[in-house]
């Protein structure tokens, strides 16, 4: 499957089909995990991403993630969030600034720029999920792989970060996971249908543009699935 | 169609049988704090009489002299156990953290066990171990044969404590810090340690209030000693000891003065376990 450059893509099935398992590979994210191993091949800009030649670390600064549950760390400060992931070589004269940058890329500048210095984690949920997002952008990524972002958020917060992904989408790359199809026809540009077989294992079933998916879809099972008749 | 027996009476005897479990689980429960209690209040009663500033300054008195104090078993306790904890606090922690973030298989799970059956060897043998290690070589007691000791005691506490602490940040911001494109050594050093550290600290002051009180392995190690010594290659006086030898003397006023130092003793170790609780509560915005 290509992923678009500057365009939202919608990874979207029921639970279990391997959506999540498929991101986490796009920026080797699941090697961490004891016994994980991958088959096939992983691309960016026409490169291998599992070549022995590019390293887990290089790659997962051109490849940011936003995660389900936000993940601020707990011992920093919202500023001290968004820097986190920057090199130690980056000057302190210009962190302020990309502080300022990420967070305005991320909607959340008007709101925290009076209280930089406390805790990332005194913010409200859709904040803390932004500030995510800021931390993501400071380091500035090709693309921003989204694992259903929104999942633990209030319809509000949902809002806004729904909003964000449409104007990051002018810059970045993104490439989201979501099982709320509604979500996927508002913010996607192409779609991505997975549907887990017989097997247990994950199958791509179709992928489209979000608009023809959700009109015309080519094989039934997304049919199905779109109208509601299962997942 | 609802049987009306279930709304009314007894429930067939299950609220008699519940009342009857909460009453012996909270009978247990304040015998053991009075047992507690009990003893606080004892070495508390008796060893009031005995500590006055002098008997926290001077030194002990010559047998058959009444007065004096514990100053320099106090200041011992100190320097051992200062010591011990510069030795066993960088070990212990990284063990922890190694075990909690990198170790795995055969060589985490003996690091694991070892840890285990170290932390049930009796404190005795622990001692003659430190005998055996740096006094019989150097043919005499020291205070930091006694460090040692107390150091091994320490690591299988601080260990598991710090493994705990750290397993216990969630595999969300280790997996956030790592997709930052942050480098294992600095997502650990930056993220993971730095959450884990009220923890960490909870357990290192829990571990000092442990052997603080430990007199077996001091019996052979820092010895004892009725001089100021602040010298740790050197005999070295230490509260737990003066209290035993004290205690089991035949005079009054030195069973005085062991209450005295059992008071001070359990008051320290006291205070190190409340301390170690607000460590432990202090960051509220831990998710």
């Amino acid at each position: 499957m290509d992923f678009a450059p500057h365009a939202v893509t919608a990874l979207m099935g029921p639970s279990g089909c391997g959506k999540t398992t498929l991101l986490r590979c796009l920026n080797r994210i699941h090697e961490i995990l004891p016994k994980a191993r991958v088959e096939g091949k992983v691309s960016l800009d026409g490169e291998d991403v599992y070549d022995s030649g590019i390293s887990a670390i290089e790659l997962r600064r051109r490849v940011g993630m936003v995660f389900q549950r936000a993940n601020p760390f707990p011992t920093m400060s919202i500023a001290g969030n968004v820097t986190a992931g920057l090199l130690s070589d980056v000057p302190n004269s210009a962190r302020a600034q990309i502080v300022e940058k990420a967070l305005r890329g991320a909607a959340l500048w008007d709101e925290v720029k009076d209280k930089l210095n406390q805790p990332g984690t005194s913010l409200s949920g859709g904040q803390q999920q932004r500030l995510c997002i800021a931390r993501a952008l400071a380091v500035e990524p090709e693309v921003l792989l989204m694992d259903e972002p929104t999942s633990s958020l209030d319809p509000i917060s949902t809002a806004s970060v729904e909003d964000l992904m449409e104007s990051l989408a002018k810059e970045y790359t993104i490439v989201v996971v979501t099982h709320n199809m509604q979500q996927a026809a508002r913010v996607s540009n192409y779609s991505a249908f997975m549907l887990s077989g017989e097997d247990g294992i994950g199958h791509l079933i179709e992928m489209s543009e979000t608009r023809q998916m959700f009109t015309k879809p080519t094989d039934p099972r997304t049919e199905d699935y779109i109208t509601g008749r299962f997942g | 169609m609802i049987n009306k027996d279930v709304w009314d009476k007894n429930r067939g005897g299950r609220k008699t049988r519940s009342a009857i479990g909460v009453f012996l689980t909270g009978l247990c429960a304040s015998l053991a704090a009075l047992a507690l209690l009990a003893v606080l209040g004892y070495v508390i009663y008796q060893g009031a009489r005995a500590v006055n500033p002098a008997f926290l300054t001077q030194l002990p008195k010559p047998v058959g002299e009444t007065g004096g104090g514990v100053a320099n078993g106090i200041v011992g306790s100190l320097i051992t156990v200062a010591l011990a904890t510069l030795i066993a606090t960088p070990l212990g922690v990284l063990t922890g953290i190694f075990l909690a973030l990198f170790g795995r298989g055969m060589v985490a799970e003996s690091v694991r066990f070892l840890s285990d059956v170290l932390s049930g060897i009796p404190s005795i043998a622990i001692g003659l171990f430190a005998y055996t290690l740096l006094v019989a070589p150097f043919k005499h007691f020291s205070g930091v044969s006694a460090s040692v000791a107390f150091a091994v005691l320490m690591l299988p506490l601080i260990i598991r404590t710090s493994e705990e602490a750290v397993r216990s940040v969630p595999q969300t911001i280790r997996e956030g810090a790592l997709a930052l494109g942050m480098s294992v050594y600095r997502s650990t050093m930056q993220v993971i340690v730095p959450a884990a550290r009220p923890a960490i600290i909870t357990g290192l002051l829990l571990s000092i209030a442990r052997v603080a009180g430990e007199t077996a392995p001091l019996l052979f190690t820092a010895f004892g000693s009725p001089f100021w010594t602040v010298n740790p290659t050197q005999p070295m006086a230490q509260l737990p000891l003066q209290i035993f030898n004290y205690a089991i003397s035949p005079y009054e006023d030195w069973h005085r003065q062991a209450w005295g130092g059992a008071m001070i003793l359990i008051l320290a170790v006291l205070v190190l376990n409340i301390t170690a609780r607000f460590v432990f509560a202090a960051p509220k915005n831990r998710q």
